[in-house]
């Protein structure tokens, strides 16, 4: 009898567990999203673009004189304006900030739409910078890593858990690929626009295998246009190559699924 | 029993967890798409063929492409100094990873070979990031129609970038204007759609007003005044044959084509009021549309031929209004302030573009044929007659600028605006210009 009992209360336990974490109609149980948007983007920008973006940039403005290339939007976040101080007086030190900032002028790699996504950007210049460049960030990033891990709501786990992305690593590829795509503008507004392009994707982001998952609409006849969509929507994927993905969990956006859809857009 | 939920359990967790992220994308820009033309290659270094230089035609149908594409906006030819390979290479296979280094996104390579008198032109899209061929074409003609080979390339790559139809392999119909205001001497002009080729149809005895294309053919109808008569003409471009349709009482306006070329619709005032009329080509008999005591004027049929749009005052102002091509159901379709006229239906049939007067201002706009979704694209001193390109991308209009008291400083010049509002351009006419119509496409 006892035994029967602890096998029910154990199995018990994993089916409440497992039906709590995983099946569809509970992980879509109410999801506040949007104040989870508006309170990760605000985080974000808060911390990287505004205090620290006027005065790098004025840094690189003066090291980058001679370069007529455009600078990134993204390029001078917060960690570059603690620079300043040490740095600037020490004229043996220019070439080594050259260097610098040359690494992230990468025309490669700059798209203005990541602002939003500073997430990535942010690790990227803190690995790039002297400590003691960040030694006053840190305090302040160690603060808003804190208050963004209270705020993390069982919402917001469930969404990561069930799309393997967050919200704000979506939306940072959402942003990187509005960047990259030409959309042609002769699409018939009334017909079904939607192109559905399948990535296998490698750990850096770069493309392995792409697959256009109607492509057999291609030849259908009066659906020339999907044709020329399609191609419009492979090209931005290759052109925004490497895309911005998390730096972990490989295993779970290694395959992708875009789905682009211009209809919205043309119809104004 | 259990194993078996637990199993179903474990299935769909684990079919959830394995499930693909789905991103969905719902904008892009519409920035202009970077491409590079690269000079046609030509085997023959130096020779003269009908007064041309061979070896000059690659650059020079390659700059018309570049020219082309550059009008539209919605491309970005990149500077030729930038190129990294030569069009002696470039137009057998291009380095893909050489071209992508300068952020083409396109490129156009081809070669030209004369043979037994004949221009063969050779080209070929070439789509960089995909490293593939997206297009290939050639076309044989005399040497001296270099300049329509040019405009036919740029339709097939605009078609083939864009989804929809080009619209450089088209003319433009025009009034030419000269001489002081009160004695201005007005001839009829066509010339390519770039400006180029300009040649006169009349010779500028007659007043001639208000020519209008056959949407299907190259023949245009006009209206000129003979002895202080209007008449309506139907004149042939190819073949330079003139054509009187009739004469018609009174104050007559704007004659246009049916979409199927069979009618003539225009306006002509009967008894001291003028209504819409249409005729038939063939049997010349003249039909009336509309019936009512105010100023119907400027029918412009829809592409379907099922709806006409036009301009009258019966609501005391004058507003535009569409009705079924028998006259009947009319329905007025603008409602803001104003006084609205000329409206002309796209060849798409999605919009009306007309001309709109506020305040003193003129403004060319398009709305949808319900009248919903107005936007004015452009404001001027005085500026009217919108045409639509083929592919109803495109609006060509005219615009007068402000004379002083003796006339002086007067100038009428055409004018062309996409339906974004955001490419006005100038036409470049050797004269002044007004009354502009826009042909369908010459190759189609």
């Amino acid at each position: 009898m006892t035994r029967s009992l602890i096998y029910s209360i154990f199995f018990h336990l994993i089916i409440i567990s497992l039906t709590i974490l995983s099946l569809p109609f509970m992980t879509r149980q109410p999801i506040d999203l949007p104040p989870i948007v508006s309170v990760e983007l605000i985080q974000i920008s808060d911390v990287t673009n505004i205090p620290y973006a006027p005065k790098a940039r004025k840094i690189i403005e003066e090291v980058k004189k001679e370069e007529k290339r455009v600078v990134s939007e993204q390029a001078p976040p917060a960690a570059k304006a603690k620079e300043k101080p040490d740095r600037i007086p020490l004229p043996n030190k220019e070439d080594e900030i050259k260097k610098i900032v040359k690494k992230k002028q990468n025309p490669e790699e700059i798209k203005p739409q990541i602002r939003q996504s500073s997430e990535f950007e942010k690790k990227e210049i803190i690995d790039t910078n002297e400590i003691a460049a960040l030694i006053d960030k840190a305090k302040e990033e160690q603060f808003v890593n804190e208050r963004n891990s209270k705020k993390l709501t069982q919402s917001k786990v469930k969404n990561s858990f069930a799309t393997g992305l967050s919200l704000s690593e979506e939306d940072a590829l959402r942003a990187q690929i509005f960047g990259c795509w030409s959309v042609p503008l002769g699409l018939p507004y009334d017909d079904n626009l939607l192109v559905r392009i399948k990535l296998e994707l490698k750990k850096d982001g770069t493309i392995k295998r792409s697959e256009i998952l109607d492509h057999e609409r291609m030849n259908r006849p009066g659906q020339k246009f999907y044709k020329i969509l399609a191609e419009s929507a492979l090209r931005a994927v290759r052109l925004c190559q490497p895309l911005k993905v998390p730096p972990t969990g490989y295993e779970n956006w290694r395959n992708i699924q875009l789905n682009f859809d211009p209809t919205e857009m043309l119809k104004g | 029993m259990k194993k078996i939920i637990i199993l179903i359990i474990f299935f769909l967790s684990f079919s959830k967890l394995n499930a693909l992220i789905e991103v969905d994308i719902t904008r892009g820009n519409l920035d202009p798409l970077p491409i590079a033309i690269s000079p046609l290659h030509v085997d023959i270094k130096s020779e003269l063929i009908d007064g041309l230089k061979v070896k000059d035609l690659g650059g020079d149908i390659s700059k018309i492409i570049e020219k082309n594409f550059k009008s539209t906006g919605l491309f970005n030819p990149l500077k030729k100094d930038a190129f990294v390979q030569k069009p002696d290479i470039a137009h057998l296979k291009p380095r893909f990873e050489d071209w992508r280094l300068i952020k083409a996104q396109a490129l156009v390579t081809g070669k030209i070979i004369i043979s037994d008198g004949k221009l063969k032109v050779e080209f070929r899209l070439w789509d960089l990031t995909a490293s593939k061929e997206m297009l290939a074409l050639a076309f044989t003609t005399t040497p001296t129609n270099w300049r329509r080979v040019a405009h036919i390339i740029s339709d097939k790559i605009y078609e083939r970038l864009t989804g929809e139809d080009g619209y450089f392999d088209t003319r433009v119909i025009y009034v030419a204007e000269s001489g002081p205001k009160n004695q201005r001497v007005k001839k009829l002009a066509i010339m390519d759609q770039d400006g180029a080729n300009t040649k006169y149809l009349t010779l500028g005895n007659e007043l001639v007003l208000t020519p209008r294309f056959n949407p299907s053919n190259q023949l245009v109808t006009y209206l000129s005044y003979f002895r202080n008569l209007p008449r309506v003409y139907l004149l042939d471009i190819e073949t330079g044959t003139q054509e009187v349709v009739g004469n018609f009482p009174g104050m007559t306006f704007a004659p246009r084509f049916s979409p199927d070329g069979k009618k003539i619709i225009m306006s002509f005032a009967k008894d001291g009021n003028s209504d819409i009329y249409t005729m038939d080509l063939d049997t010349r008999v003249v039909e009336r549309i509309t019936e009512h005591s105010s100023i119907d004027t400027s029918p412009s049929y829809s592409p379907d031929g099922n709806y006409i749009c036009f301009n009258s005052d019966r609501s005391g102002l004058q507003q535009i209004y569409v009705m079924k091509s028998d006259g009947s159901n009319v329905k007025r379709i603008t409602f803001g302030d104003g006084i609205y006229g000329t409206p002309v239906w796209s060849p798409r049939g999605d919009l009306i573009a007309f001309t709109k007067v506020r305040k003193g201002r003129f403004y060319i706009g398009v709305m949808r044929s319900d009248g919903s979704g107005e936007r004015l694209l452009t404001e001027n001193f005085y500026q009217e007659a919108p045409s639509w390109s083929p592919n109803g991308r495109v609006l060509v209009f005219y615009r007068e600028t402000k004379s002083g008291p003796k006339g002086e400083g007067f100038s009428a010049k055409l004018w062309s605006i996409d339906i974004t509002g955001y490419n006005e351009r100038k036409i470049s006419t050797e004269t002044d210009a007004s009354d502009p119509s826009w042909s369908s496409l010459l190759s189609k």
